[in-house]
């Protein structure tokens, strides 16, 4: 039992972890064409991460982020479905929860005010994530497609009710809003004042524990699972597959549109067009990596915040597109290396029994 | 598992031994009393053409004249600006500046933090109260303004004077006040000495793709030159790069935006309006190195040769010496106050 244990973590852990090193190594040859020394980006990466309660408090506010959009494509993926709309759904949400947020008079009390912008926020996302599963059950239209097309539609017509209508002048962001504001992280820790952090952090956490339990733990869960991996056969088993997309395009759209309100409800307070800045995007990452596992998608979300804070601290010794070109080594490696690695440790196994 | 094993050992080892490695000459820090310069760069990041490469000029400018030690940043996601300039104000910088009028918020919050550093805002937006008055930056902030309407005035008048045509052409990006702002400079400009001549204004969008928009520039163009405009400026970034190509395709005249643009159409290039963000950038690291840096609004126009109009030896046939003159005469009326050109449409 215990052996069993063992080897499942060692399974688990051991590709990510050649790829990792595959990836670094890759890093480590293009910093010194850079001319600089490995040990010293490296260095200076982990310290602006890890190294100082601000940085590391940055990181948690990335992770925010990048849980909630990570979690909504890894449970379309659980169903087989693949979501390219979390920049959209991201960024709606944000839109979503702040116009609840002015709207609300400034005196709603916070217990009342948070779960409206949160449920604003929702509303929005299963629109958003909802419409591309209905047009797929209903009409065969391909997902990825109405997705992608649907961010173009979705940002532009943002932009447009921002610049035209809602921005304070010569800004590119809403008014404050007057209610549902959440406290940030460094009034209960000191230590990270400055930092963007805020309890929606805990909120995301909640929301990777959630989708673990309604994944493994729920009839509905089941039924997703089964429709992802083999449709004809769930179909055949009297899962009525096409409710099972929706469902889970509509639950999708709405975790990545709770992504937005780390934004809104927790940092700026207001919503600023395009400050998604491809959150949404690096979130599919997020949830390969991840394995779209619920709490592969928490640590795999912590590693991307991580490289990214860590590379804001790197830009005086290499470009900005080194750092850029090391995500996309590291996501690369991972993707690719895990079956194939997998693979040869079942290889390796069936050797040592023989 | 025992081969994985190895091969994590094996690209450890390998990892380790790239780790030690160190090139030389990346311990040569700049000397200690360098002015320490530290830039947050706009979203769009180098290669712009425009405004980050003008800013990365003129800082580059002034790390070889003055000896400045200047760091840049990138932000990718909206909360990496504050973290960018967080970053660098922690790390004590003499200056740190935001490029873009985005970053205004996020330099007032710092500031205020900061009060000892020293902070400055390319396009920096001041906020004016209820009866219209300008509420001053925090005294640590210096909000570097361009008045992009005089030198837009001046390239409207030099369109009137020599396309030859009394349809004149704008082509603007993104519909927004800013880019107003070259619309109204060039509109005056033109009627000063043309009154009865009209300008088409057209934009390619309302959304920033707009400023990245060649084959639509390039229709814009083409169907204004076919309407008899001779002479087509554009303040639409990227999206101008297709009003050159239509007035290489053409043979008619078109008017650069930001930095000299003549290499873009050879020939076929009237003049270039000048935004000189590289000027503004260097000035503000020059007080800083010099000690004599204040807080406040430092507003670029002709006067302090941060706008103005290309005349060189690559576009010197295009213009005849009167015309030459008489925006010469315009440009001396407008530093002294007896021209005032208007900033909205």
């Amino acid at each position: 039992m215990n052996e069993s244990l063992l080897r499942r973590a060692e399974e688990a852990l051991l590709p990510p972890i050649v790829a990792l090193l595959i990836a670094l190594i890759l890093g480590d040859v293009l910093i010194l064409l850079f001319g600089e020394s490995p040990l010293h980006v490296y260095g200076r990466m982990i310290e602006g991460a890890w190294g100082n309660p601000y940085g590391f408090a940055q990181v948690l506010y990335k992770t925010t982020t990048l849980t909630f959009a990570g979690l909504g494509i890894a449970l379309a993926l659980r169903a087989g479905l693949f979501n390219i709309g979390a920049e959209a759904q991201l960024a709606a949400g944000a839109f979503g929860a702040a116009v609840m947020g002015i709207i609300l008079p400034a005196a709603t009390p916070a217990l009342l005010a948070v779960p409206l912008c949160l449920l604003a926020a929702a509303a929005v996302g299963f629109l958003t994530g909802g419409l591309p599963g209905v047009l797929k059950t209903k009409f065969g239209a391909h997902e990825v497609i109405v997705t992608i097309m649907l961010n173009f539609v979705i940002l532009a017509l943002l932009n447009w009710v921002i610049v035209e209508h809602l921005r304070v002048a010569d800004t590119l962001h809403t008014a404050e809003i007057r209610a549902g504001a959440v406290p940030r992280l460094s009034e209960f820790i000191p230590a990270f004042h400055g930092s963007a952090a805020n309890v929606t952090f805990l909120f995301a956490m909640a929301a990777a524990v959630w989708c673990w339990w309604y994944l493994f733990r729920t009839p509905g869960g089941y039924a997703l699972r089964a429709a992802g991996l083999q449709p004809e056969a769930a179909e055949y088993s009297g899962i009525r597959v096409g409710r099972v997309w929706m469902k889970a395009m509509a639950l999708a759209g709405v975790l990545a549109a709770l992504g937005g309100t780390n934004f809104v409800l927790g940092y700026k307070h207001y919503y600023e067009d395009g400050f998604t800045g491809g959150s949404g995007f690096l979130a599919i990452a997020v949830a390969i990596v991840g394995r779209n596992h619920p709490f592969g998608v928490v640590l795999a979300a912590f590693f991307f915040a991580t490289l990214s804070q860590g590379g804001l601290a790197i830009h005086a010794l290499v470009p900005k597109q080194m750092v850029e070109v090391l995500q996309g080594v590291v996501i690369l490696a991972m993707a690719a290396s895990v079956p194939e690695v997998q693979r040869a440790i079942r290889g390796a196994r069936k050797a040592v029994a023989a | 598992m025992r081969k994985l094993l190895i091969t994590v050992a094996a690209l450890l080892a390998v990892h380790a031994a790239f780790l030690v490695l160190s090139p030389r000459g990346t311990e040569a820090v700049g000397d200690a009393d360098a002015t320490r310069v530290g830039i947050v760069l706009d979203v769009g990041g180098r290669g712009d053409k425009s405004f980050n490469d003008g800013a990365y000029e003129g800082a580059d400018s002034a790390s070889r004249q003055l000896g400045a030690d200047v760091r840049f940043i990138e932000p990718g996601e909206g909360a990496d600006r504050e973290a960018g300039l967080r970053l660098l104000a922690a790390e004590g910088m003499d200056l740190v500046m935001g490029i873009g009028f985005i970053f205004t918020d996020d330099l007032t919050v710092l500031s205020r933090e900061y009060p000892n550093s020293r902070f400055a805002g390319v396009d920096f937006a001041v906020a004016t109260d209820d009866s219209g008055n300008v509420i001053p930056p925090p005294p640590n902030v210096a909000a570097l303004k361009f008045r992009e309407e005089e030198g837009s005035f001046l390239v409207g008048a030099l369109a009137a004077l020599v396309g030859g045509s009394k349809r004149i052409g704008f082509i603007g990006g993104m519909d927004i006040p800013l880019i107003h702002k070259f619309e109204a400079g060039y509109r005056a400009g033109a009627k000063h000495v043309c009154p009865d001549c009209t300008v088409i204004a057209q934009y390619a969008g309302v959304t920033p793709e707009a400023f990245t928009d060649p084959g639509r520039g390039k229709e814009l163009a083409l169907a204004q030159y076919q309407s008899g405009v001779n002479v087509i400026f554009h303040a639409a970034g990227a999206t101008g790069g297709g009003l050159f190509e239509a007035a290489r395709a053409t043979g008619k005249l078109a008017i650069g935006v930001d930095a000299d643009q003549a290499a873009e159409a050879p020939g076929r290039v009237l003049t270039s309006m000048i935004k000189g963000v590289n000027a503004a950038v260097y000035d503000a690291i020059a007080r800083v190195d010099a000690g004599t840096f204040k807080g406040g609004v430092y507003s670029f126009g002709l006067a302090e040769g941060g706008v103005g109009y290309v005349y060189d030896d690559n576009n010197r046939a295009l213009i005849p010496e009167a015309a030459h003159q008489r925006v010469e005469q315009l440009k001396a009326d407008i530093i002294a106050g007896r021209i005032k050109v208007p900033s909205t449409r």
